[in-house]
C-alpha cells in the first residue's frame, strides 16, 4: 500500500502553495499530482513553476503527475493541457480529451475520479487506452469497487479517495465570483481568500457544502480512515490536499501503513467532521462509523 | 445579491439586440444554414404522438429501467410500447432516439446491453450513450445503429467527441450546458460530428454526469440510478406557518406563508454562505433559447433539443408546438421572439422565469 498526494483543489497565494509543496517534499508519500484541475482562470503558479515542482519531486525520490482539469471548455484549456501532455510526465485524466490526449501520445495515464468508470468493460477499455491506474468514482460503494475489480480483465491499479473533502460538481458557473456578486471574467480570485473553500450550511445551519470556485465539495471530510482493514482492495490511498494539517495527516496514514501506531487526532485536524456514507452504499454525506477511533 | 429581475431585464435586452444583429447578418446573404432538428421528449406514448403531432422531428425516449437518466415512478416505455412509438414517428417520417444514458453498474451490465440489443432489434433511429464501455459494445455489435454522445458524457470539448467518433464511430453528440455560445461555435468548426444543444427545460447548472450532488444527499444519483434529488426522498414539513422542503431529511429550502414553494432539486435550494441566505448555485429558473436561435442555426447546430421527459403530454405538446415555430421562422432573416412565445414557456418554466444559461457568458 503506498499513499499518494492529491491534486491541490483549492487556489492558494503563490508563497502558500509553494511552501506547501517545499514540505511535501519531504513526506512519506510515493506518488505527488501537481498541476491545476479545478479553474483554468487561476495562475499564482505558471506551467513552468509546476514543471519546476515537478523536477524537485522527481529529485526527491517521488512519482510526479499531472492532473488535467475535469472541465476542458475553453481553447485555452486545451492548450495547456497539450503543453502538459509534451512533458515527460504521466498524466491524470479527467475529461475524455486528456485521454484522447495521452493515447495519441503513447502515454500511459491515470484515469481520474470523474472518468466515471462503473463496470469491469469500461475499465478494461481506458486500460486498452493506455490507463496504468484508476481513481474509482468517488460515489462508488466497497461493495460496487470489488464487482468492478472482479469483472475486469486487464491488468491495472487502483487508487483510492481515502481522505478529503469530496469533489462533488463542476459547473460553467464560479459560485465563489457569484457569492461576491462577481461573474467569472471578472472574478477577482476571490477564491485566493478561503484556502479550504467557502461552506454553505442549510437554513437551519447544517454545514453541508463548500464553494471552490467551479467546484462543489462536501463541507465534511470524506475518510477511509475508519475502514482500514478493507482498503488492501487498492494499492494506493489518495490523501487530499487541505488549508492546514495535510502533513499530519500524511504521517498518521503512512505510520499506519509502516504497522506503527499512529498518534492521530481528526477531531482537530477535521473539525468539519468526517463522512464516509458512500463506502458503504449509504448517501455520501452519511458517517457510517460513530467515531473514526471505532473500528 | 443583483436581483433576478435586474439579471432577467439585463439578459433580455442582451437577447433583443444579439437577435436583430445577426437578422441583419444573414440577411447579407453569406451562406444557406441547414434548418436544425427539433428533438422532443416523451416519457410515455402519448406525449411521444403528441410530440410528432406538433412539429418535433425525433422524440427521445427510455425504457423502463435504471438504464436512462430518467428513471422515475410511471415514467418510460415498455417494449412494446417503445415499438409503437417508432411506427408512429417513422411512418410520418420522423425518428425516435433512445436514451440508454446512465453508467452500467458492476454485476448488472448485461442488464444495460440488452437495452441496447433490444433498441437496434426494433429499429430505433439512434441511441444515446454515456458509459465508454457500452459505447465501445454497441459500436461494435451493431454497426448500423446510430450512436449519440449523451450529454451525461461530459464531452465539453472537440477533442473529447472526435475521439468519441475515432473510437465508436459515433454520429452525434449532446453538449453539457457549460459552454458559451464562442466556445460552442469552436466545438463546431473542429469536428464532423453533428452537435445537439439543449433549447428550452430545467438547467443543469453542474457539467451533467460530473454532478454527485444527489448522491450525496441520497445515496442515488444520475450516473448511478438515473435520478437526481429523487421524489422518494422529498419531504414537506409545516412548521409555524412556514412550510420546509427536505431532502433526505436536509433542508434544502424554506418557504413562507404565501411564497412559491418550488421542488427541492439540491442545486437549487436556498442556502447560507457567510452569514448570507441566497440561491448559493443556482435559481429555480429553465433554460430558454429563442432569443438565440438563429445563431445556434448559423454555427450550424444539427439539433435543438427540449429537455422534459418527465413532463406530461400538455407540457410536451405546447412547448414542441412553440419550438417547432421559432425554428422555422429563425430560417427567415426578419426573425424576432414572439411576446406570446415566451409568455406561454415562462408559464411552463421553473420558477416562472427564463434564463441563457451558459450561452451567455455573464451567467458564468
Amino acid at each position: 500500500m503506498k499513499l499518494a498526494l492529491g491534486p491541490l483543489l483549492y487556489y492558494w497565494p503563490r508563497q502558500k502553495t509553494l511552501d506547501f509543496y517545499a514540505e511535501a517534499m519531504n513526506w512519506p508519500v510515493d506518488c505527488v499530482y501537481l498541476g491545476e484541475m479545478v479553474c483554468g482562470r487561476r495562475h499564482e503558479l505558471r506551467t513552468d513553476d509546476w514543471l519546476r515542482l515537478a523536477q524537485e519531486f522527481s529529485a526527491a525520490g517521488k512519482n510526479v503527475v499531472f492532473s488535467s482539469q475535469a472541465l476542458l471548455e475553453s481553447a485555452g484549456d486545451l492548450a495547456n493541457l497539450r503543453k502538459l501532455a509534451g512533458t515527460d510526465w504521466p498524466l491524470e485524466a479527467n475529461d475524455l480529451g486528456a485521454v484522447k490526449i495521452a493515447r495519441e501520445r503513447k502515454k500511459p495515464f491515470i484515469a481520474g475520479p470523474h472518468l466515471n468508470v462503473y463496470n469491469g468493460a469500461t475499465l478494461d477499455w481506458l486500460a486498452e487506452q493506455g490507463a496504468v491506474r484508476w481513481i474509482p468514482p468517488l460515489e462508488m460503494s466497497r461493495s460496487g469497487l470489488a464487482a468492478v475489480l472482479e469483472e475486469k480483465t486487464g491488468a491495472i491499479e487502483t487508487e483510492l479517495f481515502a481522505h478529503g473533502r469530496l469533489p462533488l460538481a463542476f459547473s460553467a458557473r464560479c459560485f465563489t465570483a457569484r457569492h461576491y456578486n462577481l461573474t467569472k471574467d471578472s472574478c477577482e480570485f476571490r477564491c485566493l481568500a478561503d484556502s479550504d473553500g467557502l461552506v454553505v450550511r442549510t437554513r437551519e445551519g447544517q454545514d453541508f457544502l463548500r464553494i471552490n470556485g467551479i467546484q462543489t465539495q462536501s463541507a465534511a471530510c470524506h475518510s477511509l480512515w475508519p475502514y482500514w482493514h478493507e482498503l488492501g482492495i487498492a494499492q494506493y490511498l489518495r490523501i487530499s490536499p487541505q488549508g492546514e494539517h495535510t502533513a499530519k495527516i500524511v504521517r498518521a496514514f503512512a505510520d499506519r501503513i509502516a504497522g506503527r501506531s499512529p498518534q492521530e487526532d481528526f477531531a482537530s485536524w477535521n473539525p468539519e467532521g468526517i463522512v464516509n456514507g458512500y463506502w458503504q452504499a449509504k448517501p455520501g454525506i452519511e458517517s457510517t462509523a460513530l467515531s473514526v477511533n471505532e473500528i | 445579491m443583483e436581483t433576478t429581475a435586474q439579471v432577467m431585464k439585463a439578459g433580455n435586452e442582451q437577447e433583443t439586440e444579439r437577435a436583430q444583429r445577426l437578422a441583419a447578418m444573414r440577411s447579407s446573404g453569406k451562406e444557406a444554414p441547414q434548418r436544425p432538428e427539433l428533438l422532443c421528449p416523451a416519457g410515455n406514448l402519448a406525449a411521444l404522438k403528441v410530440a410528432i403531432d406538433n412539429g418535433a422531428d425525433a422524440v427521445y425516449v427510455g425504457f423502463k429501467n435504471p438504464t436512462n437518466a430518467r428513471n422515475f415512478a410511471g415514467l418510460n416505455f415498455t417494449n412494446e410500447q417503445i415499438s409503437a412509438g417508432i411506427r408512429y414517428a417513422q411512418s410520418r417520417g420522423r425518428q425516435v432516439h433512445i436514451a440508454i444514458n446512465t453508467f452500467a453498474q458492476a454485476g448488472r451490465v448485461s442488464e444495460w446491453r440488452a437495452s441496447i440489443d433490444k433498441a437496434a432489434e426494433m429499429g430505433a433511429d439512434a441511441v444515446l450513450l454515456a458509459d465508454m464501455g457500452l459505447l465501445s459494445y454497441a459500436a461494435a455489435r451493431h454497426p448500423a445503429l446510430k450512436l449519440h454522445l449523451s450529454v451525461q458524457g461530459s464531452a465539453t470539448n472537440f477533442e473529447a467527441i472526435n475521439f468519441a467518433y475515432e473510437m465508436f464511430g459515433i454520429k452525434r453528440a449532446v453538449l453539457p450546458r457549460v459552454l458559451t455560445l464562442a466556445q460552442i461555435e469552436q466545438v463546431i468548426q473542429n469536428t464532423s460530428v453533428e452537435i445537439e444543444t439543449f433549447g428550452f427545460g430545467s438547467l443543469c447548472v453542474m457539467v451533467e454526469g460530473r454532478c454527485i450532488l444527489s448522491s450525496y444527499a441520497t445515496g442515488q444519483s444520475p450516473n448511478t440510478h438515473g435520478v437526481c434529488s429523487p421524489a422518494a426522498f422529498v419531504r414537506w414539513e409545516p412548521q409555524n406557518g412556514r412550510m420546509n422542503a427536505r431532502l433526505n431529511g436536509i433542508m434544502i429550502d424554506h418557504f413562507e406563508e404565501g411564497e412559491r414553494a418550488g421542488y427541492p432539486t439540491l442545486c437549487k435550494g436556498r442556502f447560507n454562505a457567510q452569514g448570507e441566505d441566497y440561491y448559493a448555485l443556482e435559481e429555480p429558473t429553465s433554460l430558454n433559447v429563442l432569443a438565440i436561435l438563429p445563431e445556434l442555426v448559423r454555427m450550424g447546430v444539427r439539433s435543438i433539443k427540449i429537455e422534459g421527459r418527465q413532463r406530461g403530454p400538455a407540457y410536451v405538446g405546447e412547448v414542441t408546438r412553440i419550438l417547432r415555430a421559432a425554428i422555422d421562422a429563425a430560417m427567415k432573416a426578419d426573425y424576432t421572439v414572439k411576446p406570446m412565445w415566451s409568455e406561454v414557456l415562462d408559464k411552463m418554466s421553473e420558477g416562472q422565469q427564463h434564463t441563457l444559461g451558459a450561452y451567455s457568458r455573464p451567467w458564468k
